[in-house]
């Protein structure tokens, strides 16, 4: 099946596609009641409930009044109906802001100003720097002069940098007031999930170029919800509109968490129903044959001789009424609502807000708190997460000679200041280097201070620490550089732009002088992709040293490098470039190749080191934690060497001979394979010796030990407290928590990107840090906290009060319930097995809900033990991790822990009896002194 | 300034507090000490009470007689079923009660069913409320099953608990004079004064073909037949107690007492007893010793735990 888009044709394709309206919403005002009511009872517990309500309908086997069950049935149903229906309207009215914002479509062959939602299939549709995409467009012109425009599509693919996207061939050249004009069809496959193909066919009606098909690829679209960026304007027609578009069609309610408290109260009530069944078919056995031995003596009854044909399920169905209170019902709304206030709590919290930028935490899924208490395995990323994602310049080896070494701090270091003063020709270049080799755009305020707007945390400190040594970048028109350096103006023109690849790792720009003409390639890259093109004979072995010294520190290296082209060279490989950039198959990796073409033989100028501090309190939190039993896993992108020593400077690992390190490494199977089995064996040698044994691992060893050696790896993983994945890409991360979780273990992921959001939402629970690189991860996860150390309390306070709270009170609810029956049970014992109830309805319904269920609540308030012992003691949350078998173990032991609830509720039974049922028949007998009283 | 004195006021409030869960609350740390004292207490506390309860229960004086074997006469005992059906045989009978100790008036006089189900779901929800209030302006007996009416006329009171009102008379003679003994007051007044309704009056009652229990004088309205309010308030055990009358003289040590009976109910179809009970009271009421023993028993373990913490705590002492 395909779809035709006839571009710019007003009628034909308005009934056939739907409109550009997004829609969440789950419900409609009609189908509210009835899809609510479906979906309420499909949950065991409702449906059983149901039964029971409708079962008290009847008059002749109901033991209670009928409100007793459909007063609570009633107000429970409205309590979650009006929460969704709450959720859904806010839901419209995001939905409605995104509808009716205005874009700007053309209509009859003018441009005007409509609302999103009115967009139609075939629309062109205009966009400005920095807007939302309102649907899925494909490209037919941007402000660029070669076709090129960068969008951000973090929503979508959760990647924070910016992509390209080139309009087709066939548009290529189009004036700026002939798009308006522009007839054509697209032929393009009907609606899909998939955001990283689309083979579609463009082509265009006359006199427009010819009528030649053009292919389109992914790479010529913009999808729904990227922001246009860095281009002053592009347009493009609309293919899928609406609910119909990439996103949305991959949109799907995210599965709701289950903790594991949640999975053991369903069990213990499915365990209950049980029992509650052996129960009444016991008692209904007992009572038929009581019936026809003792009852049929007894005038004073009444038992006719024949009864009905239901007859035997009479008492049976009395019993399983009497005992249907067995399963409370209150429970659902008491745990919904204390678990609401957990979540309050921590929003509320002052404690936990980050003051340096105000931003309290706060807890998005308000019913998973208790799951913070059973914690096992954290999950984090590194930068941003544990380091503060403030990148500072700190050193710098230029020539083989190192600055910053003694201070610490290379911007201080007179040595160097001297040699800028000097214009020593290495530090210019270096310097020059460091200033221009990079995306970054200045921008220059009114009163004249310029302010740098940067992709990269590196090249902002870049850029800013040139900037510093007098090297300012000053200003960008259009392909025209200006830097000032010492009071004097160069200029440079930008011939290309060879952007960073993760493949790469490095990128490149091509720039000619100004002054002189001369054309250089300008680099910075990873030691790796740069060191090996050094030109033959360059010495690198200081290179190599600052590198590791560098990395030693934590600090994160890039090497810079030059190269001077000559004019033919450059015209030569220009048009290779070019051609490359716009062949349809494979772009990327022809690139690449293009790009290896020039980047050899590279006269390297010398190697920084930026600095990423910790955040505060990173090493504490860590050790805390660890003493609370959870164990760490750090899953970065980052390279090794810097991993492992940021890893060690916040507690993650110790350093030799307390901690030992292990590395999993290799390029091919077999050596993954050999290597992953060392570590088995070292590791199950030094499981018992009181050691920090730590496995590191690259994202190239884990791809293959995930896809060979699974089951090699889940052990090394059950293994392994500390463990640290490098290289890793955002869906290995979600994998490794997969891994973890499918161990059934406890698993948070704690991050701040873009590159996290996969793996916070695939880990029980998610928190995500509100931090520089943006709010997505905050948003995608389940908290969100200002900083690291904050999750100390997360985890400590807040996960262990509400664990403990909601133990107590789903323990408590069963027994109340537990107590109630037993007595029930134990009464028609006494009463003729015929199925009467000691208590009357009112009663009933006041002991469920007024005496047992709201006084309750108060536990939410409860506190075992005072924040600061907690927090001294962190290894008390042991007993909250192994809860999950002590809360397992009376289910294991659930008949004994019955026999306890029999023999307690013989026993209030017997005080009832003893004390009250004498007292209330000697009130009727007037025995007591109540009745003389009433004399 | 002002604002940190403000933050400093917001910080004091009580929802403040409560959003920090910081509220004061006291945490008692059970130190030995402590445990040992709370146990003393209880022991101190409970003894006493317990004492002092079991010495009211003591002092009631309680004579129980079972008569409904020794009432049928010797012949019909092997079928004592159709004895106590068959109307023609006077169901006459007389037992003596000699008084051990001395019982001061008023002298409570029970009748005392065992085995007897008032509790069955089928006999405690055979009754109408609403009727016993309104009379036959209320119409829906269909609670009253299975004795709703007869001769398609409603019966008032209707239902099974009315139908099988107990109906043995009891007369008390003491040295050839007739005590008195007074059948007022002896149903709650609660119920007398609006349970049952003043003008109404029992009607088509016991007129069916099988005859339950007591009959009923139609001419006395139900809040006056005390006797019908005290079997109509059902018990909870199988076996109860219900108040007769009471005997306003004081009973001497080794009087004896006759008691001439009608021996009209039928507990013989299923084995149940009746027994007759002459009981005083004390400020607790009649005789329980439950309340007493549970709580002397309380008290002695917590003592004992008392002392055994002692022990423990001098013997392991940190």
């Amino acid at each position: 099946m395909k779809r035709y888009v006839y571009i710019n044709d007003n009628e034909s394709s308005h009934e056939l596609y739907c409109d550009n309206r997004i829609s969440n919403r789950k419900y409609t005002v009609l189908n509210f009641l009835p899809k609510n009511l479906w979906e309420q009872f499909s949950r065991f517990m409702n449906q059983y409930f149901l039964l029971i309500a409708c079962l008290q309908l009847w008059s002749l086997i109901t033991p209670v009044n009928p409100a007793s069950t459909w007063g609570p049935l009633i107000f429970i149903f409205a309590v979650s109906a009006s929460k969704e229906a709450w959720d859904d309207y806010n839901r419209y009215l995001s939905d409605k802001k995104a509808n009716e914002k205005l874009v700007w479509v053309v209509r009859q062959g003018i441009r005007k100003h409509i609302q999103a939602q009115d967009i139609h299939v075939g629309n062109i549709v205009w966009l400005r720097e920095n807007d939302e995409v309102p649907c899925d467009l494909v490209l037919i012109g941007t402000s660029d002069p070669q076709g090129l425009c960068y969008v951000e599509t973090a929503a979508l693919d959760g990647e924070t940098d910016l992509k390209t996207r080139v309009i087709p061939s066939a548009c290529m050249g189009i004036d700026f007031e002939l798009l308006h004009k522009i007839k054509g069809v697209i032929e393009c496959p009907n609606p899909d999930k998939d955001i990283t193909r689309f083979d579609a066919n463009l082509r265009l009606f006359p006199p427009f170029i010819d009528n030649d098909v053009c292919p389109l690829t992914i790479k010529n679209t913009i999808l729904q919800s990227c922001y246009l960026r860095n281009t002053e304007w592009a347009c493009g027609v609309a293919v899928y509109t609406g609910n119909e578009t990439k996103l949305g069609m991959s949109r799907g309610i995210p599965e709701p968490k289950l903790t594991a408290m949640d999975a053991m109260i369903d069990k213990l009530t499915g365990a209950i129903f049980v029992f509650q069944i052996v129960v009444v078919m016991v008692l209904g056995i007992a009572g038929n044959v009581w019936k026809d031995t003792e009852a049929r003596k007894q005038w004073y009854v009444q038992y006719p001789i024949e009864g009905p044909w239901y007859e035997l399920l009479v008492i049976p169905l009395r019993f399983e009424l009497l005992c249907s209170i067995m399963i409370p019902i209150s429970i659902k709304v008491s745990l919904d609502l204390v678990k609401s206030l957990y979540a309050k709590f921590i929003d509320w919290d002052t404690e936990m807000i980050d003051y340096e930028t105000g931003i309290p935490s706060h807890a998005t899924n308000t019913a998973i708190s208790e799951d913070l208490g059973q914690v096992e395995y954290i999950m984090t990323d590194k930068t941003g997460t544990l380091t503060e994602n403030r990148m500072i310049f700190r050193r710098c080896c230029i020539s083989g000679v190192f600055y910053g070494n003694e201070s610490g701090d290379a911007l201080k270091d007179t040595k160097l200041l001297n040699a800028v003063a000097g214009s020593s020709p290495d530090v210019v270049q270096f310097l020059t280097v460091m200033a221009i080799c990079n995306t970054v755009v200045p921008i220059k305020s009114k009163t004249g201070a310029i302010s740098y707007k940067a992709q990269s945390q590196d090249e902002d400190a870049l850029v800013n620490a040139a900037a510093q040594l007098h090297m300012v970048y000053a200003n960008k028109t259009a392909n025209i550089l200006e830097i000032r350096f010492n009071g004097s103006v160069i200029k440079y023109e930008v011939l290309e732009i060879l952007e960073f690849t993760s493949d790469r790792k490095r990128m490149s720009v091509v720039v000619k002088d100004c002054q002189n003409g001369k054309i250089v390639l300008l680099s910075k890259g990873a030691d790796e992709a740069i060191l090996p093109y050094a030109y033959v004979g360059q010495q690198t072995r200081t290179f190599i040293e600052a590198v590791e010294q560098y990395a030693q520190l934590g600090l994160r290296t890039l090497c810079l490098a030059c190269r001077e082209l000559r004019e033919d060279e450059y015209q030569e490989w220009s048009l290779l470039f070019k051609e490359a950039s716009s062949t349809l198959v494979d772009r990327e990796w022809r690139i690449a190749e293009v790009c290896q073409r020039l980047e050899h033989d590279f006269e390297v100028l010398g190697v920084t080191a930026i600095e990423d501090r910790l955040q505060d309190g990173v090493p504490e939190t860590i050790e805390t934690l660890r003493k609370a039993g959870i164990n760490f896993w750090m899953l970065t992108g980052d390279k090794q060497n810097t991993a492992i020593q940021i890893a060690l400077s916040c507690n993650f690992i110790s350093p030799e001979p307390k901690g030992q390190l292990l590395l999993i490494d290799g390029k091919t199977e077999d050596e993954v394979c050999r290597s992953l089995e060392r570590v088995l064996l070292t590791m199950r040698i030094t499981s018992s010796e009181p050691k920090d044994v730590a496995f590191v691992v690259d994202g190239w060893a884990l791809e293959i030990a995930l896809k060979h050696y699974r089951k090699a790896f889940t052990e090394l993983a059950i293994l392994s407290r500390t463990a640290i994945c490098c290289r890793v890409t955002p869906s290995q991360k979600a994998q490794l928590v997969e891994l973890l979780k499918s161990c059934d273990y406890r698993t948070l992921a704690i991050g701040d990107g873009g590159n996290d959001v996969r793996m916070i939402q695939q880990a029980d629970i998610g928190v995500g840090i509100s931090g520089r690189e943006g709010l997505q991860a905050a948003r995608a996860a389940d908290y969100s906290i200002g900083k690291f150390r904050f999750l100390k309390r997360l985890i400590l306070v807040h996960g262990r009060y509400s664990y403990n709270r909601t133990a107590f009170l789903s323990q408590y609810s069963f027994y109340k319930s537990l107590v109630i029956c037993f007595i029930q049970i134990f009464f028609s014992f006494i009463s003729g097995v015929s199925g009467t109830s000691l208590f009357n309805s009112v009663s009933l319904m006041a002991y469920n809900v007024f005496y047992t269920s709201v006084p309750v609540l108060v536990s939410v308030l409860d506190k075992d033990l005072s924040e600061g012992t907690v927090m001294q003691h962190p290894q008390i949350l042991f007993y909250c991790q192994a809860g999950r078998f002590t809360v397992s173990l009376p289910f294991l032991a659930f008949f004994p822990l019955l026999y306890n609830r029999a023999s307690e509720s013989e026993y209030i039974c017997w005080m009832v009896w003893s004390i009250f049922v004498p007292c209330n028949c000697c009130v009727c007998d007037h025995h007591t002194c109540l009745c003389l009283r009433e004399k | 300034m002002d604002t940190d004195r403000e933050r400093h006021r917001a910080r004091e409030t009580a929802f403040y507090l409560f959003t920090q869960q910081s509220l004061p609350a006291c945490k008692p740390v059970l130190t030995p000490g402590w445990v040992i004292a709370i146990f003393l207490f209880m022991g101190v506390i409970f003894i006493p009470v317990g004492l002092v309860t079991l010495r009211a229960s003591h002092c009631v004086v309680e004579i129980v007689d079972r008569y409904d074997i020794d009432c049928v006469p010797e012949p019909s005992r092997m079928d004592k079923v159709s004895y106590i059906q068959d109307d023609s045989i006077p169901k006459n009978c007389s037992r003596f009660m000699k008084v051990h100790k001395y019982m001061k008036a008023p002298i409570y006089i029970y009748y005392q069913l065992d085995n007897y189900y008032q509790n069955h779901r089928r006999y405690v929800k055979s009754r109408s409320d609403k009727q016993l209030l309104d009379g036959q302006k209320y119409h829906d007996t269909s609670y009253c099953q299975p004795v709703e009416s007869n001769n398609n006329r409603p019966i008032v009171p209707c239902g099974l608990i009315a139908w099988s009102l107990f109906n043995d008379t009891f007369e008390f003679i003491r040295e050839g004079a007739e005590l008195k003994v007074n059948r007022k007051n002896i149903a709650w007044k609660s119920d007398r004064g609006h349970k049952f309704g003043k003008n109404v009056y029992p009607f088509n009652f016991q007129n069916g073909t099988l005859i339950g229990g007591g009959k009923l004088n139609p001419e006395i309205p139900l809040s006056d037949q005390e006797d019908l309010i005290v079997w109509m308030r059902t018990s909870a055990l199988p076996s109860f107690r219900k108040l007769y009358g009471r005997i306003e003289e004081d009973l001497d040590v080794d009087d004896v007492v006759v008691v001439n009976l009608m021996n009209n109910y039928n507990t013989y179809s299923f084995g149940g007893k009746k027994k007759l009970v002459l009981s005083t009271s004390s400020w607790l009421g009649g005789k329980n010793d439950f309340l007493g023993h549970a709580c002397v028993f309380v008290g002695c373990s917590s003592l004992t735990l008392a002392i055994i913490f002692v022990l423990l705590h001098v013997k392991y002492r940190r």
